[in-house]
């Protein structure tokens, strides 16, 4: 599904070399889990993925499916399949949440050839998927995610990652910010689109997501390095003894 | 005190092109005064410090330039609401297109039979809320138009108006010179809306006195475009009673010179006025201007103006909006924000936002802002697969929405959000 080699990332800005040999291989219907100490480029590895700008590839590729996807425009990158939950969620006021749903599916789906979606059937799919997330009629016709709490914003993202339905899901630290019962529901969102075609990289800080969505394959990133990799039992390694202990071990 | 030699002249030169419409009575008198007045101050030059952002001299010449009749390909705007529609064109009232002037709650005629009667009430508004709004700022334009408008409505709402009161201006004629000047009085407790809609004119000067006594409303949503070449000059002089509510829309596209005066007046206590704007201006040759003046003088009132505008490929967008709190205006609650997005590095927003308050017990802000495009936004919606273009538009309309949002009227407000959203598409 995803294969990244060799990635190398500067800032575009200044000479600060963020990413500094990136492997790493997700095979289809897997979840890898990425933790790692703060500042360890975690949250870049996503943007460079889903293609923000600001930053810039020395060195290394990333295939989706085999397609260079370093090359694209981020709205390809999307139709393409994959999917950034955003740690920050934006707010845009003024346009409303279905709105922007609709536009967002359309787009991709008139991207890759597919007739568009009608307005009905789309009222149809998005009322049963925002149902299971607990999002009500009210938040849909709000702008998107003005006004919405943390947990909403999060819950928000779930909902626009199961009516687009990437192949690739990337989560840049959805928990933060969670109370335990919002954890949940996003959690049951995402194990609810576990499925053998689709991928996901999870990225957190913490151990206690994974109780609720159980990776595959577990990584450590330090400094701009994956610099570990095991099962599930890696996240308790580290929620038992930190980070400390690990690095010490590899470096 | 004498003008100078080149104010004189320039006016000179436009009078001489101008003969004061015919007839007797009230209407010659305060022709007669408003063109002494407009003599005495003189049109506007660049020197005018009201006029330092926007050069007149396209409004002061004697003819005006040719603007090409602009053929829209669409459904007219706001067809399947249900109005007494008029139609003006090219500023000339026409009877046979219009519905017939008949409406429960109103009273409705043209200007120049009301000013055939010798008692009428629009004897004691014609003219007088122009004048009032000459000080502190002399408005040479809405002076003219005293004097020399040749047409408009006469409107006077007595109870609830049943549907609103649509004025649609066709433009025909690629020399055009329209100068309207329309009445509006709300009696107390009554309710209006007025919808004005179209390219009036090559060159369109229009005042509007709207005198709104205790407990009325009215209600205020006009749009300006899409015609390219127009260039328009527009004063509206509201005089607010107790307890009486004023709010005003304005969305204006293209254009090639559009100045648009409010001057809001508080005489009773406890009123609300909203003044609210959107421009969408794109080209080097456009030029956008909200001039908003609002004077405080009663207690507890509520006044706020939202403008925004979106300025691309050399656009330029001027505010200049004051809010005068006079002595003894206790309680007063005064707002005003002007912002413009700013869609590339050519296009300039040049905004003189003032308050000048001389009671101490009120809360009044204000403030402008210029940005570009937020690129976090642009990038989330890009992210969920929205093509760069549309997302910009997306985030246009989002930017657009705090003004739209001033129309009371939802469905009013939601068909200028969608064809706004279908003009932003047609220019990608």
């Amino acid at each position: 599904m995803l294969d990244i080699k060799g990635l190398k990332v500067k800032l575009e800005e200044e000479d600060k070399q963020i990413l500094k040999g990136v492997d790493l291989a997700v095979g289809a219907g897997e979840v890898h889990a990425i933790m790692g100490p703060n500042g360890s480029g975690k949250s870049t590895l996503s943007y460079v993925l889903s293609g923000r700008d600001g930053y810039e590839v020395t060195e290394g590729s990333a295939l989706l499916e085999g397609a260079d996807i370093l090359d694209m425009d981020p709205e390809e990158r999307a139709a393409a399949g994959l999917f950034l939950a955003f740690q920050y969620p934006v707010e845009i006021p003024g346009v409303g949440n279905m709105t922007f749903l609709r536009t967002a599916l359309n787009s991709q789906r008139k991207a890759r050839g597919e007739d568009e979606v009608s307005s009905a059937d789309f009222l149809k799919l998005i009322r049963a998927k925002a149902k299971d997330l607990k999002i009500d009629a009210e938040m849909l016709k709000r702008p998107v995610n003005v006004g919405f709490s943390g947990g909403e914003k999060k819950r928000n993202e779930i909902l626009q990652m199961a009516i687009l339905e990437p192949k690739l899901c990337i989560l840049d630290e959805t928990d933060s910010g969670l109370d335990v019962d919002a954890m949940k529901l996003v959690s049951d969102g995402v194990n609810a689109l576990r499925s053998e075609g689709r991928s996901f990289v999870v990225i957190t800080h913490y151990q206690r997501l994974l109780n609720h969505i159980t990776p595959d394959v577990v990584h450590i990133m330090s400094d701009g390095r994956i610099v570990k990799s095991g099962g599930p039992e890696l996240a308790l390694e580290v929620e038992e003894n930190g980070y400390a202990d690990i690095l010490a071990e590899v470096a | 005190m004498a003008l100078p030699q080149a104010k004189a002249d320039t006016t000179e030169a436009r009078l001489a092109g101008l003969t004061l419409p015919e007839g007797a009575g009230w209407g010659r008198a305060a022709r007669e005064d408003a063109l002494s007045r407009l003599t005495a101050m003189g049109l506007p030059g660049r020197r005018d410090e009201y006029w330092r952002f926007t050069d007149p001299s396209s409004l002061n010449a004697p003819e005006p330039a040719p603007a090409a009749v602009f053929e829209a390909h669409e459904a007219p705007i706001w067809d399947g609401v249900d109005r007494l529609k008029v139609i003006f064109v090219d500023g000339v009232f026409d009877a046979a297109a219009s519905d017939p002037l008949e409406m429960t709650g109103l009273e409705i005629e043209r200007l120049s039979d009301a000013m055939t009667r010798d008692i009428h009430w629009a004897k004691d508004l014609y003219g007088k809320l122009e004048t009032r709004g000459q000080t502190p700022v002399e408005r040479p334009f809405a002076a003219l138009n005293t004097a020399f408008a040749t047409d408009g409505l006469v409107i006077r709402a007595t109870g609830r108006a049943e549907r609103p009161v649509a004025i649609v201006y066709l433009h025909g004629s690629e020399t055009s010179d329209a100068i309207l000047h329309h009445l509006v009085k709300v009696e107390e407790g009554a309710e209006l809306t007025l919808l004005e809609t179209g390219p009036a004119a090559a060159r369109f000067n229009e005042a509007m006195e709207v005198d709104v006594a205790d407990g009325g409303t009215f209600h205020h949503v006009r749009t300006q475009g899409r015609d390219h070449e127009r260039r328009a000059a527009t004063h509206a002089f509201a005089r607010l009673g107790t307890e009486s509510v004023y709010k005003s829309f304005t969305l204006t596209v293209n254009g090639r010179l559009t100045r648009n005066e409010q001057v809001v007046e508080f005489t009773g206590d406890d009123a609300v006025a909203h003044v609210a704007g959107a421009c969408v201006g794109d080209g080097r040759d456009l030029h956008h201007d909200d001039t908003v003046f609002v004077t405080h003088d009663a207690l507890a009132c509520e006044s706020r103006q939202v403008f925004k505008k979106v300025l691309r490929n050399g656009a330029t967008g001027v505010f200049q909006g004051k809010i005068l709190v006079k002595q003894g205006a206790q309680k007063t609650d005064g707002y005003q924000i002007s912002q413009s997005l700013l869609l590339d590095e050519d296009s300039q927003f040049l905004a003189k936002p003032e308050l000048e308050i001389y009671a101490d017990d009120v809360a009044c802000s204000h403030g402008s802002t210029s940005g570009a495009i937020d690129r976090d936004s642009l990038f989330y919606l890009r992210s969920r697969g929205v093509p760069e273009a549309e997302a910009t538009d997306l985030l246009t309309l989002s930017f657009l929405a705090e003004a739209l949002a001033e129309i009371e009227d939802a469905a009013l407000a939601e068909e200028l959000q969608i064809r706004l959203g279908e003009w932003l598409a047609r220019r990608r």
